[in-house]
């Protein structure tokens, strides 16, 4: 199980990896984390005949917090956002516990895992879940991406060949919400079968001034579960009320099966993990202070 | 195809020649003769062959042996206090409650066991049964249940904390 | 002679060089010139090969050779086949059975994914490779048969054409008058159970490196292997050389669980390789290459109904069970046969009545794994027993109270032979002791009580399942050892067994040092090379501890009477008065005269002055004869909560009370236990081998065949019973197996209590959370269609 031979580029800068791709085309691959990459180069799923290595861009290992928003730079590991996370994010910190184990996070990105838009990962969701955007550079220059713009099917999104995501954004929710995360996979650290993200935060009056609802592993995409966010917003909660809404939004679903769940699982799990996520989101707005 | 690469490992400079799709296990095991790091699967699942790369546990199976350069990799060959007689060397704590509480028997997982356990409890001295199997959960094993092995890690960290192994 | 070591719990004498990182396994060897083999397998299940093309990967650069079925054919003999029907058996069981020995390479036609159909030597693994996705051929596909029942059938497309069907193997068996009894119980259940494909994956992948040496016409090859003189016996067949001349060496294994114990085409085409290149080759498999190409295992069908008395009093069993075999049938009787033997385990049953059948498929060869027939029988038995445990409003442990059979029953007889040929006699053992033992360590009343409250009070569903089985151990026929000392006075044992983890350098070298009167520092063990032994069985079958612990302590004895006539002879004494502890001689009550053994060897050597005392012989060959097995016994309880919204199942804890005779080593033992538990939990909650309908593997990696990690077990909590076996020397049993027959049983067991309330019903394993939902969703549905209806079925 080794991989076909390919030639090898370490870019200096993030300017070098675009030129590279715009070079190569389709014939090239961006490695960064390598964790999702690199099993498919080792089982020849994968076959770029050029390996452009953006790890040597320094500059790219960062984030931020800025204008309201965590600035993550296509180079910081998800261990590292995942420690930064705890206090300041914990929604962000309880999905990452569930990427893989410490050592894929110790080398895996958060951009990369974003990039990858593997539908049954956490990441993607998160991006949707938090209002988030993408930053890609092309030869052309800069465009932001928005979440909901960015992913298309299994493994594919809006990016271009020759377009390097340098940074992903997520909304900071306001102090007041609480959040809810939960997946079910066959073990601890696989890809979910199915998985829900949730915030939810009150008006003065006890209302739900907004949510937020996104699934995983229940599609081709990640998903919004937008008629549950439509339907709470405005309301005042309650445990049916919730109810109600997880069902609406898992019934817009269209999952497959797999030999570890049938499309009938995923749908149905979908509305009790998103009544879930609702529900302990609701339980923490409350009882923040 | 082939280029020189300088490897820092176990705090020795390295000199291999490799092909960019050569991974560092591969490299550690065939060029540099270092083959405490075992393979086994090469798809970053079994952890069999974790090292760690500037202190962190990390697939090797999943890194180029060329982005190693400029990074400090230690292996298992690297965890035991060395001898300068070179024979009988010695155990490090961990390596010694894993025999002491037979945590392992074929041997063949153990040594990623052994670096993803060194770095973690490096980060958490006193860690509780539940953090133990979140950390053993990356590597797998066929032979053991676990069970001793997490009363290994138990006992190396117990006696890190200067009390009696028990 | 004292037993200082023997019962303790010496630590491995193995881990400093495997915590070092300083093991030797396969693909650590390293050789001068060596090339690296990758081959070409079909990616079909099941269709005939109508040409090869490999000039393109020929000509690659770093390619030495690439190897079809033409070039090779003169050594294309027909692997080894196991388990032919003994004649004890015979007399008994009117089997019919077919087998087809498979070659190395698909010569016409291949029948698994998987299977090799060309080899290419090269440089590099990488370089190999890349040659091989060159190599062009045409395959001509052909239907394949997946579904083991259709299968089985008339009309199936045929996998070995000459048989006109794709049974393998039929026989019936039993005792009693089932018929008679089935009409006269009281209740009868009956049930279809599914157990599916699941198997050893171990952590080190198989591998060889062959070496040829053209100065004696001698092989040598490293193999990671279960069975090195099995290895060389096929060896000898193919390559037409006599033993002497092959050298088998199964060096550190990571890992065998029976995968590493069958016969495999890598075994002969790597040293053909070798001998063709005249340079050494090395195969590493990869785990793709182990997914698809090692031996799977389980994978069973049974149809099984019981019938009892009223109190519960089980009348008889009957049972119609199918077999998948996969593409060939190498093991012959051995599963089929272990799985029928195996079938009533602990309970005492007056009627008996089985049919089985065992059906080719395209699907990767079975062989025996950890168990070998066992988990699925027990999974079959103890699930029916808990069935009818629910048709009798009886708690399932009382059942078992009723039915277990217990010490004063010993030696019991199951009127069918065992698969030896011999009488199947349980030889020791309590089963209701076990299950004492078991409920006692679990709390299992209170256990119950906190159930009912969990569930009443809190919603939640937790349930307890028991399973228990009985396990004969450690097969024959033999497995020799010599026991030699050297010049220092320390002793070498050699045996034909192979350790793959069990820790054998540390408990064969606890008999050998207390039978010999030396330090166990003084001891060192050889297993797994044939240099070492003329002849062996290797290790598997729970059957090293007996069959070479026997040999060590009998060849040891004879050792140390020779060690005690030089001493004699050294201290002028008489051979009864000589004692020998801790390495050194000496007459009984005069320290004194003390003496090391190194002086005593010594002093049987020549010198210029005078001949030895006595000849400088301090070795002993024994091979132990085991005609038949000897029987462990366990009963096992997990505790389980299920997740109604999710279908999760977590287990909560797991409880293990057995009996394998006397411990050599309690902690090995323990080890042993809890590693057979962890691979039985997988097959109870993950693990599945998944074919579609083309017959192309589904699960080719570790993302797809879900192997527990620490976070899916609880931790094990064990209690020893010891019921020494009367056939042996030692008085012990087998333990490397038992550990993975209970918990599929168990665990769907535990599952079915949690969801009683829901009526529904387990047949099926593994039960991942799709499978736990489902059930629950068909409960529902069926309630909601039976209100429907009205509620018309008074």
């Amino acid at each position: 199980m080794k991989p076909a031979p390919f030639d090898y580029v370490a870019a200096a800068s993030a300017d070098e990896a675009v030129a590279a791709l715009a070079q190569h085309g389709d014939e090239a691959k961006l490695l960064a984390g390598g964790q999702s990459l690199v099993p498919m180069l080792n089982l020849r799923l994968a076959r770029p005949s050029v390996i452009v290595d953006i790890n040597p861009v320094k500059a790219l290992d960062y984030l931020r917090e800025a204008d309201g928003r965590l600035h993550v730079g296509a180079l910081r590991r998800q261990r590292a956002v995942e420690r930064w996370a705890g206090e300041r994010l914990p929604l962000l910190a309880a999905a990452l516990k569930h990427v893989g184990h410490v050592a894929i996070r110790n080398r895996g990105t958060v951009v990369g895992s974003v990039a990858h838009a593997d539908p049954a990962s956490e990441l993607p969701a998160l991006l949707l879940c938090l209002d988030g955007e993408v930053v890609a550079r092309g030869p052309k220059g800069e465009r932001v991406i928005p979440g909901a713009a960015l992913f298309r099917a299994p493994l594919t999104t809006s990016l271009a060949a020759d377009e390097l995501v340098t940074e992903a954004r997520f909304t900071l929710p306001r102090p007041e919400a609480g959040w809810g995360f939960a997946e079910v996979a066959r073990r601890h650290g696989d890809f979910a079968l199915v998985g829900a993200a949730a915030l939810l935060w009150l008006d003065g009056g006890g209302r739900a001034a907004g949510a937020r609802l996104a699934f995983f592993g229940v599609g081709g995409t990640p998903t919004r579960g937008a008629a549950a966010e439509t339907t709470l917003t405005g309301q005042a909660l309650s445990a049916e009320r919730i109810r109600d809404a997880a069902r609406a939004a898992a019934a817009t679903l269209k999952p497959e099966g797999d030999i570890h769940a049938s499309a009938r699982y995923r749908q149905d799990v979908a509305a009790v993990l998103a009544e879930r996520v609702l529900g302990e989101a609701w339980t923490r707005c409350r009882k923040a202070p | 195809m082939t280029r020189e690469i300088r490897l820092e490992v176990n705090g020795q400079t390295r000199v291999a020649h490799i092909e960019p799709r050569t991974s560092l296990a591969d490299c550690l095991r065939e060029a540099l003769d270092l083959t405490g790091t075992h393979v086994g699967c090469e798809h970053g699942v079994c952890g069999a062959c974790t090292v760690l790369l500037d202190g962190e546990p990390v697939r090797s199976c999943l890194l180029l042996a060329v982005q190693a350069v400029g990074h400090a990799v230690t292996t298992v060959e690297g965890l035991a206090p060395s001898d300068p007689a070179g024979a009988g060397s010695g155990l490090s704590p961990l390596q010694q409650a894993f025999q002491d509480k037979h945590g392992l028997q074929c041997g063949y997982c153990t040594p990623g066991i052994l670096l993803t356990a060194h770095a973690f409890l490096r980060d958490h001295p006193t860690p509780t049964h539940d953090e133990i199997r979140e950390m053993l959960a990356g590597n797998l094993c066929r032979c053991t249940g676990y069970h001793f092995i997490v009363e290994a890690v138990e006992a190396a960290a117990r006696a890190a904390a200067g009390h009696q192994p028990a | 002679m004292g037993a200082k070591l023997f019962g303790a719990s010496v630590k491995r004498r193995e881990d400093p060089r495997l915590l070092r990182g300083e093991g030797r396994f396969v693909d650590d060897i390293k050789l001068p010139g060596m090339l690296h083999a990758a081959f070409v397998r079909s990616p079909h299940a099941h269709a005939l090969l109508r040409g090869i093309r490999a000039e393109a990967a020929a000509a690659r650069p770093g390619v030495a050779r690439v190897f079809t079925f033409a070039e090779l054919a003169r050594w294309m003999k027909p692997l080894p086949l196991f388990g032919a029907i003994p004649p004890g058996l015979a007399a008994r069981v009117d089997v019919t059975m077919r087998q087809v020995a498979q070659l190395a390479m698909a010569r016409d036609r291949v029948r698994h994914v998987g299977e090799i159909v060309a080899m290419v030597v090269a440089d590099s693994r990488a370089l190999a490779e890349d040659a091989a996705e060159l190599v062009e051929v045409d395959y001509e596909p052909l239907p394949a048969v997946v579904d083991m029942i259709a299968g089985g059938a008339p009309g199936a497309p045929l996998i070995h054409p000459e048989w006109g069907d794709n049974v393998a193997l039929r026989f019936k068996t039993g005792f009693g008058d089932a018929a008679a009894a089935l009409s006269a119980a009281d209740v009868r259940v009956q049930e279809r159970f599914y157990v599916q494909r699941y198997v050893g994956m171990p952590m080190e992948t198989r591998g060889v490196v062959a070496q040829w040496d053209p100065r004696d016409g001698s092989l040598t090859t490293w193999n990671g292997t279960q069975v090195v003189h099995f290895v060389q016996q096929g060896l000898v067949t193919a390559l037409g050389l006599p033993a002497n001349k092959i050298r088998v060496i199964a060096p550190d294994v990571g890992g065998g669980f029976g995968t590493k114990a069958t016969g495999y085409p890598e075994d002969l085409l790597i040293p053909a390789a070798a001998i063709a290149c005249r340079r050494p080759v090395k195969w590493t498999e990869d785990r793709r290459e182990h997914m698809m190409a090692a031996a799977h295992a389980r994978h069973q069908v049974h149809d099984i109904e019981i019938g009892a008395t009223r109190e519960g009093k089980m009348l008889v069993v009957r049972d119609r069970i199918c077999v998948d075999l996969g593409a060939y049938n190498s093991w012959g009787i051995v599963l089929p046969y272990n799985t029928v033997a195996h079938l009533l385990g602990p309970h005492r049953v007056p009627a008996l009545d089985v049919e089985c059948r065992a059906v080719v498929t395209n699907k990767t060869p079975n062989a025996p794994y950890r168990g070998a027939g066992r988990p699925e029988t027990v999974y079959a038995m103890d699930r029916i027993v808990d069935c009818l445990a629910r048709e009798l409003r009886m708690d399932p442990a009382e059942l078992r109270r009723r039915n277990y059979l217990a010490e004063a029953d010993m030696p019991y007889e199951i009127d069918i032979p065992y698969r030896d040929g011999n009488r199947l006699v349980y030889d020791s053992g309590d089963f209701r002791a076990n299950l004492d033992a078991a409920l006692e360590a679990t709390g299992y009343d209170r256990l119950r009580a906190e159930q009912a409250a969990a569930r009443s009070e809190r919603g939640i569903l937790r349930g307890i399942g028991i399973s228990g089985y009985v396990e004969g151990t450690a097969i024959g026929p033999y497995e020799g050892a010599t026991v030699r000392m050297d010049a220092s006075g320390h002793a070498v044992v050699a045996t034909g067994a192979c350790s793959q983890g069990q820790g054998h350098e540390t408990s064969f070298a606890q008999v050998a040092a207390d039978a010999l009167g030396i330090p166990l520092d003084w001891v060192t063990v050889v297993g797994g090379d044939t240099a070492a032994i003329p002849f062996g069985v290797g290790t598997f079958a729970s059957r090293s501890a007996v069959n070479a612990g026997s040999s060590i302590l009998d060849a040891a004895v004879k050792v140390r009477e020779k060690l005690t006539a030089a001493a004699a002879a050294l201290l002028e004494a008489a051979p009864a008065d000589i004692e020998i502890e801790d390495g050194q001689a000496f007459v009984r009550g005069a320290p004194a005269s003390s003496v090391s053994l190194e002086r005593v060897v010594r002093s049987a050597l020549p010198t210029f002055a005078k001949p030895g005392a006595v000849t400088a012989d301090f070795e002993a060959t024994v091979y132990h004869h085991q005609p038949t097995v000897t029987y462990t016994s366990a009963v096992h309880i997990a505790h389980v909560e299920v997740d109604p919204g999710t279908g999760a199942v977590r287990l909560l804890r797991y409880v293990v009370a057995h009996d394998c005779g006397r411990l050599i080593n309690p902690m090995i033992v323990e080890g042993q236990i809890h590693g057979g538990v962890a691979q039985g939990v997988g097959g109870g909650l993950l693990e599945e081998m998944v074919y579609d309908e083309q017959g192309q593997l589904l699960t080719g990696t570790f993302m797809d065949y879900l192997v527990p990690t620490a976070m899916e077990l609880p931790p094990i909590e064990t209690v020893h019973l010891e019921y020494p076996s009367p056939r042996n020397p030692l008085g012990i049993k087998g333990i490397g197996e038992g550990g993975a027959i209970s918990p599929p049983a168990a665990i769907a067991n535990a599952v079915e209590d949690a969801l009683s309330p829901f009526g529904v019903r387990v047949t099926r394993a593994p039960l991942g959370p799709d499978a736990v939902r489902a059930l629950l969703v068909a409960a529902e549905e069926k309630k909601a269609r039976d209100a429907g209806a009205g509620g018309g079925r008074a």
